[in-house]
């Protein structure tokens, strides 16, 4: 199997082989095929395959160059998944519940990078838990997506975190703990773009990962993906049936790259627009209500309705595009810090002698 | 005359650890050897705290068994205190506590402490703080440590706190003064001499800080435990200092991470990256680190792990010394892995080794272990001044934009250069063919995903043909004596007790040695060219069961192994050199 730096992967490049005009290309001249990954070796119909789609879709229409890209992983189905999208792009698939960490030493080592972090439920609200609280109060610039099935896939169906109560098994083992709220986690402990969607909404997930992308901060998605082999049955809450029934939309989003001319009309009372940090304009045309996703608290309250309504709210929840990050708070500079010269990175003989001094 | 030691019994958190500091400084500075080492326990304030002063003409710096001289200060532990001394040993006491009831074979000097703190500050607190002062002018007197530099320390010390340096002066004044009246009936003197020039006086942990500062360290995460945590801390006052840029921005990013696990994943993170990355720890961090060390060892990720060994297992004496993380950090996590391990000897191989490790890792891209302990860390020595690091920083093997259009792609794992060590990029590398996908999942050599028989044992091999290779690169043992049939083989502090025992062995027994220092893991070739040279090797260890020597045995040829004789011992308190020295002569007859 070829994996990486391949500049195409021809086995993922669907369509005819008849003579083709030129692909259609991004504003750095790449076609998607360049974004595109190793087959997936997941089970057909996962959710998370139509994710890997959105995020090599998302890196392509934003012009991401591929290079720039550091995809981290912990352990699990999900985890495995970075393979499967962005072969250009470095990736570190780590330990359980511990890419956090990972990503974290590696964005400071390199700010330029533009880190993506690819989890799942029981990577993230199990073993991975304080690992995942402490990533969202740093506010360290970086995409982290939870690939949200509420099941061990690779372990073959045991419940995670996030499984919902009175959620069944297909065994018939009934979920009887309830379950973390990630997103509702993630706003309280600081993270500045916090969103849920679904696997099966290309609209609404595709706008949520370009925006991300545009967000200077951490974005904090919960994407649910259902198990086609553990948890799709009847008695799931994180099932393709459920969520149909389910979801519920806050707005209607749409999202306006920096790179293209902003000329869209606004109507006070239709929704809002939120400028995120790059000039880039995100728009949440509103559906039943106004939600301002800048309202920390509302959020927290309205995700605490959802759940009293067996709803599951996606969309926008809370965003800040301004608030300070760990990289501003550090005072690192614009370069990466990996790749300082010597002569930045050890004092001076007379530094060293004036310490000296300072010991006798 | 300067060759005896002190003991300063007081209550930890009562403002002793300054007055013990100008205590040895005042004896540095007349430019006699000294070294201090602080037995505190596990508490802010309340238990009982010893610090330790030698004095030494030869130069000695390892722990004396025998107290000579004990400033008694703290009623909890003044019995068993004096019961502890040989006889003949002077006591400096605080008057109430009457200790000259308790034997008749000791030297008693009683002083009313709280009247001579009194008398410079009325103020409870401060008189309780300036007691600590009056007992090292007692002591300058009854010793004949000179007044002058007594205040000359005060004045360093207490540098830029005028207040504090006035009412110092006057309680060690007082207590120099009060000291007159008592009549002198001990031997012990100190003499100026001139030992000193030129030396400084740190701690382990500071220096190793330092090192790590000139390596160029530009990531470090780090979670608070004793007695690590003043590396980091003082790491970052260092770097504050002298690693902000013109520009006013940081060179560098220090996180204190939410735990050990944590502090281990940005490490790796940041290693895989590009940086200069490193943590500093005790046991039960490294405990915590396993799993990350693995991944760093598989994935082949450099890394500077700092542990500065204290009393284990579990929580164990978490403010005590010992060597017993070096079994379980040479092989620290699950499956096959052998790391790389510094052992640094002095404050100024903690210094060298702070900043030759990050070659190390970058140039065998693996985590290197630094094994300093409590004792070294935590405790001021003197040195030699540093010698600023002359040897150009090695990044290792790293592949730039420009080779890889030069080679057209690159597999990460493989061996060109024959001596196992790959070639990598640095992701953000800005070429198509640059990305590679690191994993802690079996590999082949283009870093694909393989769970096949051969690129397993290929690969894992070669990871251990490159970690051997590592042998003649890592810092030489240092060698002392030649020609004798008996060696005498340690690792880290152990060896200021083991030389001052071979002194001691050459002229009260009669028995040359030889003493080798190893320095770093895995060995050297002149480790084993010093074993099979002597028909019997002391491994001298501070564990329980002899980690140093149990090393030797899995690394040596098998045949060397019946010449190595463990001598391990674990108190907790730094080795001395007389347990030693006893130990040797007992099994030579």
């Amino acid at each position: 199997m070829a994996e990486t730096r391949t500049p195409a992967a021809p086995e993922a490049s669907p369509g005819p082989r008849a003579p083709q005009p030129p692909p259609r290309t991004n504003r750095l001249g790449l076609p998607l095929a360049e974004y595109k990954g190793l087959k997936t070796t997941l089970c057909a119909g996962c959710g998370h395959n139509a994710i890997s789609e959105r995020i090599a879709e998302a890196m392509f229409e934003m012009g991401v160059p591929p290079e720039r890209v550091a995809k981290f992983s912990g352990i699990g189905c999900s985890s495995k998944s970075p393979a499967y999208f962005l072969s250009r792009s470095f990736a570190f698939n780590t330990v359980h519940g511990r890419m956090p960490a990972v990503a974290t030493g590696a964005l400071l080592a390199n700010r330029t990078l533009l880190g993506l972090g690819v989890s799942g439920d029981g990577d993230t609200a199990s073993i991975g838990l304080g690992q995942f609280c402490h990533l969202m109060r740093r506010n360290l610039p970086i995409i982290y997506v939870i690939e949200d099935n509420g099941v061990y896939g690779l372990t073959k169906g045991q419940f995670s975190a996030t499984a919902d109560v009175g959620s069944k098994l297909k065994t018939g083992v009934v979920n009887e703990l309830p379950p973390i709220d990630t997103c509702a986690l993630a706003i309280q402990l600081g993270a500045t773009f916090v969103g849920r969607s679904f696997s099966g909404d290309k609209k609404q997930l595709s706008a949520l990962l370009k925006a991300a992308v545009a967000h200077r901060g951490t974005s904090m998605l919960d994407i649910v993906s259902p198990c086609v082999t553990f948890n799709d049955h009847e008695g799931s809450t994180k099932s393709y049936a459920y969520m149909k029934d389910h979801d519920e939309p806050l707005h209607e989003l749409s999202f306006v790259p920096a790179f293209e001319d902003i000329a869209v009309e606004y109507s006070p009372g239709e929704g809002v627009e939120v400028r995120m940090h790059d000039g880039s304009l995100l728009r949440l045309r509103k559906l039943e209500e106004v939600y301002d996703p800048r309202d920390r608290a509302r959020a927290l309250t309205r995700i605490a309705e959802s759940h009293g309504k067996g709803e599951v709210l996606t969309g926008v929840l809370f965003v800040d595009p301004k608030a300070q990050t760990f990289l501003d708070l550090l005072d690192l500079p614009e370069e990466p810090l990996a790749t300082l010269p010597a002569s930045r990175i050890r004092p001076s003989r007379e530094a060293l002698a004036a310490i000296m001094e300072e010991h006798r | 005359m300067n060759d005896f030691s002190i003991q300063v019994a007081t209550v930890n958190g009562s403002g002793s650890q300054s007055a013990n500091t100008v205590l040895l400084r005042a004896l540095f500075q007349m430019g006699i050897p000294v070294s201090g080492k602080n037995l505190f326990p596990s508490n802010i304030a309340g238990l009982p705290t010893w610090y330790t002063i030698r004095v030494s003409r030869d130069g000695w710096v390892a722990r004396k068994r025998d107290v000579d001289l004990l400033v008694a200060m703290n009623p909890e532990s003044a019995a068993e205190d004096v019961a502890g001394l040989r006889p003949g040993a002077a006591v400096i006491y605080d008057q109430p506590l009457a200790l000259h009831t308790r034997r008749d074979d000791l030297v008693f000097y009683p002083v009313p402490f709280d009247a001579l703190a009194r008398g410079v500050a009325t103020e409870a607190r401060l008189a309780k703080l300036l007691r600590n002062m009056a007992y090292v002018g007692v002591v300058a007197r009854l010793l004949g440590i000179e007044m002058a530099e007594v205040e000359r320390a005060i004045a360093k010390v207490f540098a830029g706190k005028k207040k504090a340096q006035e009412l110092n002066v006057a309680a060690a004044r007082a207590g120099f003064e009060q000291a007159a009246k008592l009549r002198k009936a001990d031997g012990l003197r100190v003499e100026r001499m001139d030992a000193n020039r030129g030396k400084i006086v740190i701690d382990g942990n500071s220096a190793a800080a330092l090192g790590a500062m000139f390596g160029g360290v530009t990531v470090a995460a780090w979670y608070p435990i004793t007695p690590s945590s003043s590396l980091a801390e003082t790491l970052i006052s260092a770097m504050r200092r002298h690693r902000i840029g013109p520009d006013g921005k940081a060179t560098f990013a220090i996180v204190q991470a939410e735990d050990e696990l944590a502090a281990a994943g940005m490490v790796v993170g940041a290693g895989w990256a590009g940086a200069r990355a490193m943590t500093a720890t005790s046991g039960p961090g490294i405990s915590l680190m396993a799993e990350f060390t693995g991944l760093a060892y598989f994935a082949e990720i450099p890394a500077v792990i700092w542990d500065v060994q204290r009393v284990g297992p579990s929580t164990g004496l978490p403010t005590r010394t010992a060597q017993g993380d070096l079994l379980s950090t040479a092989y620290l996590s699950h499956g096959d892995t052998k790391h790389i391990l510094l052992l640094p000897g002095s404050a100024e191989e903690c210094f060298a080794m702070g900043a030759e490790a990050f070659d190390i890792a970058e140039r065998f891209q693996t985590p290197v272990f630094v094994l300093s302990d409590l004792d070294l860390g935590m405790n001021v020595w003197m040195s030699d001044p540093f010698p600023y690091p002359e040897k150009a920083i090695d990044r290792g093997k790293v592949l730039s934009r420009a080779d890889l259009d030069r080679l057209g792609g690159f597999a990460r794992y493989a061996d060109p250069d024959g001596d196992g060590i790959g070639w990598r990029t640095l992701p953000g590398t800005d070429h198509p063919a640059a990305a590679y996908f690191t994993r802690g999942t079996g590999h082949d050599e283009r870093a694909h995903y393989s769970e096949r028989p051969d690129d397993w044992e290929h690969n894992l091999r070669r990871v251990a043909r490159k970690i051997d290779g590592a042998r003649a690169a890592l810092p030489a043992p240092v060698a002392e004596g030649r020609g004798a049939a008996v060696g005498i083989l340690c690792a880290g502090t152990s060896g200021f007790a083991v030389a001052e025992s071979r002194d001691q062995l050459r002229r009260e027994r009669r028995l040359e040695t030889d003493g080798l220092r190893v320095r770093a893991f895995p060995f050297a070739d002149s480790v084993r060219d010093f074993v099979a040279a002597h028909d019997r090797v002391y491994v001298v260890d501070q564990n329980r069961d002899g980690q140093l020597a149990q090393l030797l045995r899995l690394d040596l040829p098998a045949d060397l192994g019946p010449r190595l004789r463990s001598l391990s011992s674990i108190s907790g308190l730094p080795l001395d050199a007389r347990t030693v020295t006893e130990a040797v002569a007992a099994r030579e007859g």
